[in-house]
């Protein structure tokens, strides 16, 4: 066999707070894919960085072998490592935006390399860097190439990212999810460009949270906790024959088409009535929100209005709920700012419980309540758990006597244990403090939740959490969601009925099944064609839970 | 568009600066009438002489004094707008003239000691932000005396050592660039600590970015990546505070022109100031004010020259 391009033996990287990875080993030959999937903290990342000498100052790094192309590395100074970077080994971070220097045209970007590692001149720079958009799909290079990168769509970025990193011709490519800051559409031609730059000579190494991501694109896959790989081996293995106990949670934690009205999460559903006895409302069927013929437009950089929300109507019974799915700018925030009285529409009407949401008092305002992607920018950071929910209990308007014994249930009902109360939002982890909006929003006793992308920011296994405890809450509690997400599994998972937003107008909108077994316009079908996913040729074992989904759910009407 | 919205900004930058300007003015003239007392009396008790009634009544009606107070504001923006920052009283020349005469050395002086505190917080910050922890502690510690020693002493000590011990430097004077080094370093070194301080830690937080780290990737050499990715994204900070570097320019101007007896528009405020010479002091705030603005509009400008985003946004 030829030398492999990659050999990494019993890796270890240290912090001044301990070891991130803990004893890791793989090999990478040219030609191939390894995926290496973990959650956050894991250790996929700091291991992607030993490969170019990047782990940080103040990291210690040993390995038994540590090889690049069959030379030995553990040794290499700075100077050394300087020529590997961008030259072997192009490396390509998530979110562009962030990842590209904000000050700089991309074209002096993608030359940056080429000026380091080439004796090329300004003009075969230029040349060459025109030729580099053009192969990573970018049209009109010599525009893009002006331009910075707050000026181009999110997929151009990443392929102006891509174009920098693959500048020298590298032998190996390093992307660390290079998707994740991307909407599905886009997600799905930045892994064919992948695909594609793999080819025959180049190894990839891909870093990512998401099994379905990988699924594409990996030979091999690799799967990281805790600094150590718990699970190595083929792609279709692993993926359809997981072996670790871990791997199969991580699986399981998918939004997946089959596993629709099966929780998400190991371990039973909560009895969340007992927690709550004597409060849940019975639940209707009746309308409680009624938006009809919603418009709204803000003045773009040029002065000129642009239209974000275009005749949108929509209607949300009670104890269901609507999910609205769409990419980046499409609508569906101004949407349910308006919903919720936070944004006045230019023309339509929103009606709550048949009143016009204008007319409604303060206190049946309350009815509504809200939770952000984000929960973090959201909370007062000197504020404890206690008193961020003390306060929406006092805007509630619960006596002061009863708000104590009312927060330990509502930390109840959310699965918190009380030893949070007296920390703060910094101290707590993501899925903590989505947890804690949540119970914020439940102190007004509220019969319809916005959730506005609640699970995008978080780790599939919590993510999986959170989804299960949103419809827990919504069994016992009679409550109505109008959940926006991107994440088109997210959405088939937790909606009854869906809206498909695109430049803010509603393109399509039915029953979850009828939209994602017969989607008719074109650019549903084309968002359901970029849903990742894990392939389906073999069943995994824990869809056989999946078997009954939730019935009565699911019939709640269109 | 691009074009259209900076000249928009400038117009609105413009618009502000007189809108300061007036301001000064106006706080200049009502601190002239609240503090000044009898007004004719100063211009002619600066010729010594004991004037009477008749005399005083004569000088009130030739300065419009005898007019009502709106008058005498009206007459006085007028004045203003014409560029007339009326007599001094006791140079008996126009105050403009006054100040034009001594705003040569001053000006080299202030230039000077701008660059020179531009390089060296520059030049620090580069060489020590995300250092090994003491590095940082060090310069940090060293920025802040520097920042709290007040100018005069530290004129003094940098006259003791370079003046008057080795006598390197001449003590005192307006010849040639030898007298020119102790006072641009005096007035210099505190504005240099400050700007030094903030660009460290913007250094510092804009080293964290992940572009860095793509930069990095690429194989290029740390200084290479401080110089010409990070500094220019912590430049905006450092421009920020331009406004500061006036107003210490301008204050420290004061003290080290005095100090090392050099002439210039700071000895021209000092005289003004002991002499009571009212029109001399409020012509130079509404001269200073008029070089903050249009400095703050240079400013602004050049943040869109930093950061092109500015422009589209």
């Amino acid at each position: 066999m030829t030398v492999p391009l990659v050999e990494v033996a019993d890796l270890r990287v240290a912090f001044a707070d301990g070891p991130v990875v803990d004893g890791i080993s793989f090999t990478l030959h040219r030609g191939q894919c390894l995926a290496l999937v973990g959650e956050s903290g894991s250790g996929k990342s700091v291991t992607a960085r030993t490969l170019i000498g990047l782990t940080g100052y103040r990291s210690r790094v040993s390995a038994d072998r540590l090889a690049f192309d069959g030379a030995d590395v553990t040794g290499f100074t700075e100077r050394n490592w300087r020529r590997v970077r961008g030259a072997q080994v192009g490396f390509i971070l998530q979110d562009a935006l962030a990842s590209l220097d904000s000050l700089r045209p991309v074209g002096r970007e993608i030359a940056e390399p080429l000026r380091l590692h080439t004796t090329l001149n300004r003009q075969q720079r230029d040349e060459k860097v025109r030729e580099l958009l053009a192969s990573v799909g970018v049209p009109e290079p010599e525009v893009r190439a002006r331009q910075y990168p707050h000026q181009l769509s999110g997929g151009l970025r990443q392929r102006a990212l891509i174009a920098s990193a693959i500048a020298c011709d590298p032998a190996l490519l390093i992307a660390d999810e290079p998707t994740t800051a991307l909407d599905a559409t886009v997600a799905v031609q930045v892994l064919a460009l992948l695909e594609r730059l793999k080819g025959s000579e180049t190894g990839l190494l891909m870093v990512s949270h998401d099994l379905s991501v990988v699924a594409r694109l990996a030979d091999r896959v690799a799967v990281l906790r805790a600094g150590r790989i718990v699970e190595e081996g083929p792609t279709e293995r692993v993926l359809h024959d997981p072996r670790h106990s871990y791997t199969k949670a991580l699986l399981a934690a998918v939004p997946v088409a089959h596993a629709k009205g099966a929780r998400l999460s190991a371990g039973p559903a909560p009895a969340l009535a007992a927690v709550l006895a004597g409060s849940p409302r019975t639940a209707g069927t009746g309308p409680v929100i009624e938006a009809r013929g919603l418009f709204k437009s803000f003045p773009g950089p040029d002065g000129d209005a642009r239209s974000a929300v275009t005749d949108v109507s929509l209607t949300l019974n009670q104890a269901e709920t609507l999910g609205i799915v769409g990419e980046s700018g499409s609508g569906k925030t101004t949407t349910a700012r308006m919903l919720l009285g936070l944004e006045n529409p230019d023309a339509g009407e929103v009606r709550v419980d048949g009143q016009p949401l204008a007319q409604l008092p303060r206190a049946a305002r309350r009815r509504l309540q809200f939770i952000y992607q984000d929960p973090l920018s959201s909370f007062d950071p000197r504020f404890t758990v206690r008193r961020v929910i003390g306060e929406a209990l006092r805007a509630a308007g619960h006596p002061r006597g009863e708000r104590r014994p009312r927060t330990l249930e509502l930390l109840e009902l959310v699965a918190l244990d009380p030893g949070v109360l007296r920390r703060r939002p910094l101290e707590l982890s993501g899925g903590q403090r989505q947890r804690v909006a949540i119970a914020r929003a439940l102190a007004a006793r509220p019969e319809v939740i916005v959730c506005d992308e609640p699970v995008s920011a978080l780790d599939v296994s919590v993510q999986a959490q959170i989804l299960d405890l949103l419809t827990d809450l919504q069994q016992s509690l009679g409550l109505a969601y109008l959940f926006i997400s991107h994440d088109l599994g997210v959405i088939y998972h937790v909606s009854d009925r869906v809206l498909v937003m695109k430049d803010g107008a509603v393109v399509e909108s039915n029953s979850v099944s009828e939209v994602f077994a017969h989607p008719q316009h074109k650019y549903t079908k084309a968002l359901l064609a970029a849903i990742p996913r894990l392939e389906t040729a073999h069943r995994r074992p824990a869809d056989q839970s999946a078997a009954q989904p939730a019935d009565n759910r699911e019939s709640a009407g269109v | 568009m691009r074009t259209g919205s900076l000249l928009r900004r400038i117009g609105f930058r413009l618009l502000a600066g007189v809108g300061v300007l007036w301001g000064a003015a106006t706080l200049s003239f009502i601190a002239l009438h609240v503090t000044a007392g009898d007004a004719a009396l100063a211009t002619v008790a600066g010729q010594g002489a004991n004037p009477t009634e008749a005399v005083l009544r004569a000088v009130r009606h030739d300065y419009g004094l005898d007019q009502p107070i709106y008058v005498q504001y009206l007459r006085y923006l007028g004045r203003l707008v014409r560029g007339d920052l009326g007599q001094s009283y006791q140079q008996r020349i126009p105050v403009a003239k006054a100040i034009a005469e001594q705003l040569g050395p001053t000006v080299q002086l202030a230039v000077a000691a701008a660059l020179v505190a531009v390089l060296l917080a520059v030049g620090v910050a580069l060489l020590t932000a995300r250092r090994r922890p003491w590095i940082g502690s060090l310069s940090s510690g060293v920025e802040l005396v520097l920042t709290s020693t007040p100018t005069f002493v530290l004129g003094l000590l940098l006259l003791i050592v370079f003046s008057f011990k080795t006598r390197l430097l001449p003590v005192s004077g307006n010849q040639g660039l030898a007298s020119l080094i102790l006072p641009t370093f005096t007035l210099a070194l505190p504005i240099a600590a400050v700007l030094a301080q903030v660009l460290r830690t913007e250094l510092e937080e804009v080293l964290e970015q992940p572009f860095i780290v793509t930069v990095r990737s690429r194989g290029m050499r740390d200084v290479a990546v401080r110089v010409r990715h990070a500094l220019r994204h912590s430049l905006v900070q450092v421009v920020t505070m331009s406004g500061y570097v006036i107003g210490s320019l301008l204050g420290g101007a004061v003290i080290t022109e005095t100090l090392f007896v050099r002439q210039g528009v700071g000895q021209l405020m000092l005289n003004g100031v002991t002499n009571k010479d009212i029109p001399m002091v409020l012509g130079i705030v509404v001269f200073a004010s008029v070089v903050y603005v249009v400095v703050n509009l240079l400013v602004d400008i050049g943040y869109t020259v930093i950061d092109p985003r500015l422009v589209t946004r």
